[in-house]
């Protein structure tokens, strides 16, 4: 090797081993729109000397196409990278920038300021230890000010950096300094952020970015750069319990039974005990398994996979976890929300909840309250709008373990996913177990539905009839009691008109109430069965999640929905209540088919079509199925487990 | 031993492959039908090693489908099915039979009309035809400004488009994997790395990568102040071009004939990280297919491509 060659490779290997030494922050930069939040990303980059000269040349031929930057370099070209957002000149999806100094290396994730998608705001505000909020400092702190820490502060993100920007257009006063900074204190006083740091700059001109300005020498901190490498984000990083959520069970063969995770708290060390959180058996990690050999200690953050010495039941979903300190368990559980759908959230409704790397179906019982994130006062809700913020507690299809939020990030928070859409809705950070859960136990009933319906000599079953108004349910559904009762059958007939008239007279039509109305029928109809009834509910039922939402709560077969499939000209035509009339006047709101949507089913046990036979020939349809499935022969014998027999 | 090395690995690469690992693994879990996307080239083959991590001692539970348009370097491909042998894993090679029998080719055609049919719609080709529900690819978030805006799991719909506008939020490390029958998910394990963090993790552990990536005496022309390399007989020479011996190396790698080398002496991987961290232009000026507009990564992103 040549001498210069030595020399070039001893320089690679000491910047080699100086990289090894630094750390990762991870940031992001939010505020209002046109605060300069891409602008100061851009100005990052390019004072650090991180922009190629292809780049650089790319963003000095795009600004001189720009008018607005009048000639100068437009940082925000840089990173603001979709056709629309350079259309508009506004920042639509979280971009993630990368960049390094001698100090630290950056993952900034750049969010839009615009209201419209805060959702991108939180996305990035999910994996970051410390948030630019950045404010105009001509137009001091404004509704995405209070928007965007709040949402920081439920996030958990430790750091804030308030980034009075464009001072420079104030003639770099120290008063409209301070007076920006006391308005936001007096507003964020309750927030829990570990380190707060204002700082006056301007993005554009680069004063107190990486330079330090001297057209402010009232200002004594840090610049940008400086307290983005030396904030302290180490700290407490691993601390906390051992936690594991199963990701994979790694079976390549009969002899090794792997269960593959990213530790998600705490440190493991071969030899040490773990439980499996839901099932609370036990067993001990014999070893920490990788491509590279065998761990002595794996920690936060580290994927890896276990073996233990015994064989006990584990799979993709559980978390392991230290012994002596294990996640909570629960079916019922209180959060934060944020709602992210362009739908409603709606109470009552089921929505798939993934929380670590367990899917099971959640319905949200009760809004405890919304936040109001200009005052952040506490408000009554009944639905949640887009980008709403609120308090709930959540009824789950099984038991999971957790963490509170607060404790755990990874343990602690969820993700809401929309049944039929696929679309991710909401976003929650776990508060904790809901008491009611671990304290009201099932009462054990010596009379159970099986003896009830044996005394009747027949099977309960719901009739769930669904359709549009004036489809010929209820008719129908009358003319099958009827017979029901001259077999001596002991039947109940729900209609949707007479529930409302009682029980359910404090509901409306818009689509929270339909979803509570239906919520609370699919509950009689279960109590119904109980008592060993064949019941017939004659119910709009205009949402598939609400339908199926009833369908769960009865076993296996006892549950037939039937479509009475009539269109909606038909219905018009017959118009029994004269309600089409009236609602074609504008007379009733949140009218299925007219200005409220109708979900067809796609898998009832049975569709009647109603225009094309007589009420008299389709009763006759339910009935024949009836009979042909068994449901009105002999005694009744439970479809499922062994859990009525007294 | 082994352990204690891999603990004093630095901090910030380790972080890198963990976060890999877990989302090379979920997608394992949550699709029916996985696969993972291998272009050859280095962030393929960092791609494939944490694959391979995240299995071990399993083989990774999905096929390599690699995409040929005919124009790769001879190299790549027999490096490729060497890869593919020693992962354990199946590998499908699909090319457009369309684009194969109108013989589209980069000379003719033009890049652009060329990338489409020969990668863009040949990629689609396959995936439907195997009916492939997820898929993983090496795009990084620092490689260009519409992928800066990409999620990890980036939804597409039964036709392949992608709606940059209307993505799903990606809260923490979880995912979003719900597909509906003939929809997909793009999977990007390697998001959050830079094209030095690919180099370094390569060097630390010693991945193998193509050849062409290290310094040699290749027969190169100059075609628009690029040396392209005459990698055999279809190449297409201009009037007065004459194939020259230099000493070049490549830093992106794609078909041959759209992929620009750079003179360099770089013969080893410590020497490569070397010139990295004094390179002063973006890996992609490399890349021809990049220059044709600004906004041509997201349109062709828009139409399917990766």
């Amino acid at each position: 090797m040549t001498q210069a060659a030595q020399t070039r490779q001893d320089t690679i290997s000491e910047y080699l081993e100086a990289q090894s030494d630094k750390s990762l922050l991870r940031f992001l930069t939010c505020g209002s729109v046109d605060d300069g939040k891409s602008t100061l990303i851009g100005r990052l980059l390019y004072d650090s000397k991180l922009l190629f000269e292809d780049q650089l040349a790319t963003l000095e031929r795009d600004s001189k196409k720009r008018s607005s930057a009048g000639g100068d370099i437009d940082f925000s070209l840089l990173v603001d990278g979709l056709e629309a957002e350079r259309e508009q000149g506004i920042t639509i999806d979280v971009a993630y920038r990368f960049f390094t100094t001698d100090r630290r290396k950056f993952i900034v994730a750049d969010t839009p300021g615009h209201e419209q998608y805060t959702r991108n705001m939180a996305t990035g505000a999910s994996s970051a230890d410390l948030a630019v909020i950045l404010i105009d400092a001509r137009k001091g702190v404004l509704q995405q000010t209070r928007r965007h820490s709040f949402i920081a502060s439920l996030l958990g993100v430790q750091h804030v950096v308030l980034a009075v920007n464009k001072i420079d257009l104030v003639d770099y006063s120290e008063e409209r300094f301070n007076e920006i900074l006391e308005e936001y204190q007096s507003f964020s006083s309750g927030f829990d952020f570990a380190t707060f740091q204002a700082i006056p700059m301007s993005a554009k001109l680069g004063d107190n970015v990486t330079i330090r300005s001297d057209k402010m020498p009232w200002y004594a901190g840090p610049t940008l750069i400086d307290h983005l490498e030396t904030v302290d984000v180490e700290t407490d990083r691993q601390a906390g319990a051992f936690r594991m959520p199963v990701q994979w069970v790694n079976r390549p063969n009969l002899d090794f039974r792997g269960f593959a995770g990213t530790i998600a708290g705490g440190v493991i060390r071969p030899g040490d005990e773990v439980a499996v959180a839901k099932s609370g058996r036990t067993s001990r990690v014999e070893r920490i398994v990788t491509m590279d050999g065998d761990l002595t200690e794996a920690s936060a953050g580290d994927a890896v996979t276990l073996t233990l010495a015994d064989e006990i039941d584990i799979s993709r979903g559980d978390v392991l976890a230290d012994p002596t300190d294990r996640p909570e368990v629960t079916d019922q559980f209180s959060a934060h929300l944020i709602w992210m759908g362009e739908d409603s959230m709606l109470a009552g409704r089921p929505y798939l909840l993934k929380v670590g790397r367990k899917t099971v179906t959640a319905t949200i019982t009760e809004i405890t309250h919304k936040v109001d994130v200009n005052t952040f006062q506490h408000l009554a809700a009944k639905t949640l709008e887009l980008n709403e913020i609120a308090f709930c507690s959540f009824s789950l299809s099984e038991p999971v373990a957790f963490d509170p939020y607060e404790i755990n990030h990874q343990t602690g928070s969820f993700i809401l996913v929309d049944r039929y859409s696929n679309q991710t809705v909401g976003a929650g950070m776990i508060w904790g177990a809901l008491r009611r859960a671990s304290n009201i136990h099932w009462q054990a009933l010596d009379v159970n539905k099986q003896s009830r319906a044996n005394l009747k000599l027949q099977k309960p079953a719901v009739l769930w009839f669904t359709g549009l108004s004036g489809s010929g349910k209820s008719t129908v559904a009358n003319l099958i009691e009827k017979r029901l009762l001259n077999l001596g059958r002991h039947t109940m007939l729900l209609d949707g008109d007479n529930v409302r008239h009682g029980l359910n007279r404090d509901l409306g039509f818009n689509d929270a109430d339909r979803v509570e109305n239906i919520r609370r029928v699919g509950e009689v109809a279960k109590l119904f069965s109980e008592a060993g009834l064949i019941t017939l509910v004659s119910f709009i039922s205009p949402f598939r999640s609400e339908r199926q939402l009833a369908r769960d709560l009865l076993e296996d077969g006892e549950f037939v929905e039937i479509f009475v499939d009539t269109p909606i000209e038909e219905c018009r035509k017959r118009d029994p209540k004269g309600l089409y009339a009236k609602a074609d006047r504008g007379e009733i709101k949140n009218f299925t088919g007219i200005d409220a949507p109708y979900e067809a089913p796609t898998n009832a046990e049975i569709v009647l079509k109603a225009g094309r036979y007589s009420p008299e020939e389709l009763a006759e349809q339910v009935f024949n199925y009836l009979e042909s499935k068994g449901y009105l022969s002999g005694a009744y014998e439970s479809q499922s487990s062994s859990d009525w027999v007294i | 031993m082994k352990g204690s090395q891999v603990s004093a690995r630095h901090d910030h690469l380790r972080r890198l492959e963990a976060e890999s690992i877990d989302i090379i693994r979920e997608v394992a879990s949550e699709f029916k039908k996985p696969v993972m996307l291998y272009s050859i080239g280095k962030d393929s083959s960092v791609m494939l090693h944490l694959a391979r991590k995240a299995f071990y001692p399993a083989p990774p539970p999905f096929p390599l489908l690699h995409v040929d348009t005919t124009w790769k370097f001879r190299e790549m491909i027999s490096f490729r099915d060497r890869m593919a042998k020693e992962a354990g894993m199946e590998l499908i090679v699909h090319t457009n039979p369309d684009g194969k029998r109108d013989n589209v080719n980069p000379f003719d055609h033009g890049s652009s009309f060329y990338t489409h049919i020969m990668k863009t719609e040949a990629l689609k080709q396959a995936l439907n035809e195997h009916g492939f529900d997820a898929a993983f690819g090496g795009a990084r978030r620092d490689e260009e400004k519409s992928r800066a805006k990409e999620r990890v799991f980036s939804f597409r719909t039964s036709t392949h488009g992608w709606d940059p506008k209307n993505q799903r939020p990606e809260l923490w490390s979880t995912y979003n994997t719900r597909v509906k029958q003939g929809e997909s998910i793009r999977v990007f394990p390697l998001s959050n790395w830079t094209e030095l963090d690919i180099w370094q993790y390569i060097l630390s552990e010693n991945i193998p990568i193509v050849p062409l990536y290290y310094a040699a005496e290749r027969p190169v022309v100059e075609r628009d102040g690029q040396w392209i390399m005459v990698d055999d007989e279809r190449f297409k020479l201009n009037e007065g071009e004459e194939p020259q011996q230099r000493l070049v190396r490549f830093r992106t790698l794609g078909c041959y004939p759209l992929t620009s080398a750079f003179e360099s002496d770089a013969a080893d991987l410590e020497s490569i990280v070397g010139e990295m961290l004094i390179a002063r232009t973006s890996e992609r000026a490399g890349r021809l297919i990049d220059h044709d507009d600004n906004a041509s990564m997201e349109k062709k992103k828009r139409e399917g491509y990766f």
